[in-house]
Formats: C-alpha cells, sequence, structure tokens
C-alpha cells in the first residue's frame, strides 16, 4: 500500500489509543463486515474537547485517520470540531490512497457519532450535528450496496 | 536479526529466481537473440533450444511434447483453457462446473463465458475447502462440458483429490481441467496417472522467471487458435516467443522436481514449526485450511479482534513480508473469497494472515518471527474495540 510517511508515522506512533473510563461521550462507526471499526471517545467541559480517545479495528489507514482526527479535536470547542471533515483529516496525513478515503470519512463519522453522543446525554442540540448514518445503521462508510458515504469523498 | 535482512513468506505470491536458473536463461537474453523462427543458425539455436524445453517439460510431467503449449503465465492458461474449450465444445453443451475457492483468473474467465450465454456452477467446500466428490457428481448435467477445479489452493494450501474428481468427469465423458500453479513444485505430478486433460502451469512460482508459463492440453482436446498472427505453438498462439523464459522454466521444473522431496521436507518442517509456535502462544487464532491435506509451503492464520493489513504493515515495519486476505489488501471491501467460501465470518476473513514459505527460508527466520508476532498481535488487540468488547463479556 502506498501511504505517506505521515500516515505510516501516525499508524506506526498512534496518538491517543485508548479509552476514556467517565466519556462525556462516545461513538461508534463502521461494521465487522466491512473490516472498520471507530469508536471515539471524548471528554468534554464547557463546550471544549478536553480529551479524545479512540480504539480501531481496521487497516493502517483506519488506524492512522483516528489518530490524526483525535490530535484535530483536541481542545477545540465543539462547534470547531465539527469543522473537521474527512478531508481535513487527509490533509493533514498528506493524502490517502483512492480506495482509503472510506477511512478518513469513517474518522469524521466517529468525531459526530462521540458529540451527538454527548448531546444526547445532555439533552442539547448541535447546531448542524446529525446522527452519522454509519453509527446509525452501521453500514460501511465507502458505498457499498449502493450507499454512499455521507461525508465529502 | 539484522535491519537489513529480509525475511520473505511470500512464496505463493511469487518466488526468488534461482542462480541456476537464471546463467541458463543469460545467452537467451544476450547473444542468442535470433527469432526462433528464421532459418539461420542464429535462429535455429533458438528454436532447438524451445523444443528441447518443451521435451524437458512434457518428460517431466510424462505426457507429448505437442501437449504442451507455451504462455505468459498461470493467468494466461487458465484464460485460454476455459474459454477455448467452452468455445470449441459448446455445440455439445454450455454449461461449466468450477468450485467458489479458484483463483480470479479461472473464477473471472467463468464469468465472463456466464456474460456469453454459458451456465457455470460453483462447487461448494467444505470448511476446509475440500471439494466433495457427492457434490460434483450431483453438479453434472447433460450439458456439463468442462470441470476446473483447483489443484492446491494459493491462500489456504488444501490440496484436492483431482485424480479422484477428474475421473469422476470422465465417467460422463466431461474434459477436465486444472489449476496447478500451487501445486507444481511441491506436488509430483504424472499427468498419464493424474487424467487430466488441460493443466495451468506459472514458472514464477517454482524459483523460475515471471511472464511464463504452461498449458498441458490433452491430444485428444479440440484446440482452438487463441491469439491469431504467426506459426508459432503449433498455430495455436501467435507470437515470437519468450526463449529466455522458454528455457528457465524447463531449468527450474528440472531443478523442482530433483530436490522436491528434500525441499518438501526441509519446508514443511518449518511450516509446522510456525503452525504449532502460533497456536502455543497465542490465544484466539484459527488455522485455516486442512492440516494435513495441505502444501508444505503454506500456513494460513486468522487472527481474531485484528485486521489483516495492519498485522502486515507491522511485519513490514520488521522486514518480515507476507500477505493478507483482508479486503484492504486488495482494494476491494470484501475479503478473500475463499476464506468466506470455508464458512469465515467475515472479522475473521479480514484478520487473516498467509505466510508461504520457501527453499530459502531459515530457522532463524522462523524464531525471530514466532518472537516478534506476539507483540505486534498485542498492539492491534490493545487498539481493538472488538477485542474490548470481547474482554468486557469475558
Amino acid at each position: 500500500m502506498n501511504y505517506s510517511e505521515k500516515v505510516m508515522e501516525h499508524f506506526n506512533n498512534p496518538r491517543n489509543v485508548g479509552e476514556i473510563v467517565d466519556a462525556d461521550g462516545v461513538g461508534i462507526v463502521g461494521n465487522k463486515k466491512c473490516g472498520d471499526i471507530m469508536k471515539m471517545y471524548l471528554k468534554i467541559k464547557n463546550d471544549v474537547i478536553e480529551d479524545a480517545k479512540f480504539k480501531t479495528f481496521g487497516c493502517g489507514a483506519a488506524i492512522a485517520t483516528s489518530s490524526m482526527a483525535t490530535e484535530l479535536i483536541k481542545g477545540k470547542k465543539i462547534s470547531e470540531a465539527l469543522k473537521i471533515t474527512n478531508k481535513t483529516v487527509m490533509e493533514a496525513l498528506d493524502g490517502l490512497p483512492p480506495v482509503k478515503v472510506h477511512c478518513s470519512c469513517l474518522a469524521e463519522q466517529a468525531v459526530h457519532a462521540a458529540l451527538f453522543d454527548y448531546a444526547q446525554k445532555n439533552n442539547l442540540e448541535i447546531k448542524g450535528l446529525k446522527m452519522p448514518e454509519d453509527a446509525k445503521e452501521k453500514t460501511c462508510c465507502a458505498g457499498k450496496n449502493g450507499k454512499k458515504c455521507s461525508c465529502a469523498n | 536479526m539484522n535491519e537489513k535482512e529480509i525475511i520473505y513468506f511470500d512464496n505463493a505470491a511469487t518466488t526468488r529466481l534461482d542462480d541456476e536458473v537464471l546463467n541458463e536463461m543469460l545467452p537467451y537474453l544476450k547473444d542468442y537473440y535470433g527469432n526462433p523462427s528464421s532459418i539461420y543458425k542464429l535462429a535455429q539455436k533458438n528454436k532447438n533450444a524451445i523444443e528441447r524445453a518443451r521435451q524437458d517439460i512434457a518428460d517431466i510431467f510424462n505426457c507429448r511434447a505437442s501437449e504442451i503449449y507455451f504462455t505468459s503465465g498461470g493467468t494466461e492458461s487458465d484464460n485460454w483453457a476455459i474459454k477455448s474449450i467452452a468455445e470449441a465444445y459448446k455445440s455439445k453443451g454450455k454449461h461449466i462446473i468450477t468450485s467458489e475457492i479458484e483463483h480470479h483468473a479461472v473464477l473471472n474467465s467463468c464469468k465472463y463465458l456466464e456474460s456469453q450465454g454459458f451456465r457455470v456452477s460453483y462447487l461448494k467446500v467444505d470448511k476446509n475447502g475440500l471439494i466433495d466428490e457427492n457434490e460434483l457428481k450431483k453438479n453434472i448435467c447433460d450439458d456439463t462440458i468442462l470441470v476446473s477445479i483447483m489443484f492446491a489452493n494459493n491462500e489456504i494450501g488444501t490440496i484436492q483429490d483431482i485424480k479422484k474428481l477428474a475421473e469422476i468427469a470422465h465417467e460422463k465423458n466431461i474434459l477436465f481441467h486444472t489449476d496447478a500453479v500451487q501445486a507444481v513444485g511441491y506436488i509430483k505430478i504424472d499427468l498419464k496417472d493424474l487424467g487430466v486433460d488441460a493443466m495451468s502451469v506459472s514458472a514464477h512460482k517454482f524459483y523460475g522467471p515471471k511472464g511464463i508459463g504452461a498449458l498441458y492440453l490433452n491430444k485428444k482436446i479440440k484446440v482452438l487458435s487463441y491469439l491469431h498472427g504467426g506459426a508459432q505453438e503449433f498455430s495455436k498462439r501467435a507470437g515470437t516467443e519468450n526463449v529466455a523464459g522458454i528455457v528457465g522454466m524447463a531449468k527450474a521444473l528440472e531443478l523442482a522436481y530433483n530436490n522436491l522431496e528434500k525441499n518438501n521436507l526441509y519446508v514443511k518442517d518449518l511450516r509446522d514449526k510456525i503452525i504449532d509456535g502460533v497456536l502455543n502462544n497465542i490465544s484466539h487464532v484459527k488455522l485455516n485450511g486442512d492440516r494435513e491435506k495441505r502444501l508444505a509451503n503454506n500456513i494460513n492464520f486468522s487472527f481474531e479482534f485484528i485486521e489483516g493489513e495492519s498485522l502486515l504493515l507491522m511485519l513490514d515495519a520488521k522486514n518480515i513480508f507476507a500477505s493478507s486476505g483482508s479486503a484492504c489488501t486488495s482494494g476491494s471491501l470484501d475479503p478473500s473469497h475463499v476464506l468466506l467460501a470455508i464458512g469465515l465470518p467475515h472479522e475473521l476473513a479480514h484478520g487473516s494472515l498467509r505466510i508461504t514459505l520457501g527453499k530459502h527460508n531459515t530457522q532463524k527466520e522462523i524464531d525471530y518471527f514466532l518472537n516478534v508476532l506476539p507483540d505486534i498481535v498485542k498492539k492491534l488487540r490493545d487498539m481493538s474495540p472488538l477485542y474490548e468488547e470481547y474482554l468486557s463479556k469475558k
């Protein structure tokens, strides 16, 4: 697989691996069938993501995008974190091979799923945040069975 | 293990060209450049080399030289055998039988024929990848013209009883092709005894060069011209011959046959050390494929809770080169059709690791691999939400 050095660096030394036991929001996207599952844990205080951790079952790109996504959202306000798209994650990793773009979508969706969980638990409405398709249906984020990836490819 | 040393565990993908084979080939790449179809001495030398190679190969497989056709490799041999038999015998019937675990060269040739109005039955295999004779019998129809079953599987190494399966086909006057690409070099093949009508071979799987293969087609088969042009390959496959490749393949086959028992014993010992070492030291691992009816060099594991590509990348970082049936290594979303056909759930198919050994592997390499693998598996499991889920339910 032709991965960038950045992807390999994050794969070999993933940041923020683990669980947050008292997480304020937890999101899980992907499914076993497709071979990618991302679980995202967030600690949120005063509208700011204080900590983010992840666990991922998946390929090199899935692990690297999870790692990068957690790095990008840590310390950000929720509204800022929502602006981080799969493209942002991809660019931060110096790109992904075309067949791996869906991994960056999954990373975006995992953040959204965790934020959605936080909003639900706290009875909040976060502007622009919907339950990600991938968490709702546990489908692959890669347009399988005619289902299109819900984020920008 | 020295940083610069590499451990090559992907001999089912391809093998390192033998020095002896290279030396045999070199003159034909340089000095003997004449076109074998020309009449002067420089050319005739090459023509003779081709025919000598054809005879040597025929002697090894116990068939006639005129039954050996040179091709560009296994994929071409499979395509040629299946499509041309289908075309030549379509007036007799339009039904073909193959299996779910064939190489894509066979499967996609069959898919193509389906688009051309043929019917194809894909035999199911058992949990070890073996074909049930009764399944074959049940699937034979009045209009079945061809059965194509691989000799030994490229992913899980399972060896079929080709002689028996061919007999069943022949009882009903049906032709039998086998893709023997992975078998040659590990299994002694005597075509008179085996009884198949067509067989695909690829040189680079037994320390020969890439880009050269052979197709055995029994004399009694109607053979259609496959590439139209000059009179090469008995006017069935036109195009100036790959002389160096042909000479190299014959040499590689000779070496493989002369050393077959010795190499098999050696490789099998290493194989079993890996199988036992992994099964005894890592939990939640499954060996895919049959434990006994298996190629001497093939190992295929599924590791629960982790994904194959990640495993390969971490092994790569240790200079260990292996392969996986994970979807992520194939560019498609579905993991290996072979692993799904033997009944593995998707997550286990995604978590597979194929190690295919060769005569160059050493005990030291096996020890190193067995030493580093548990930590890699642990690292990936510690990162896996599936493992977390498993532990929480325990």
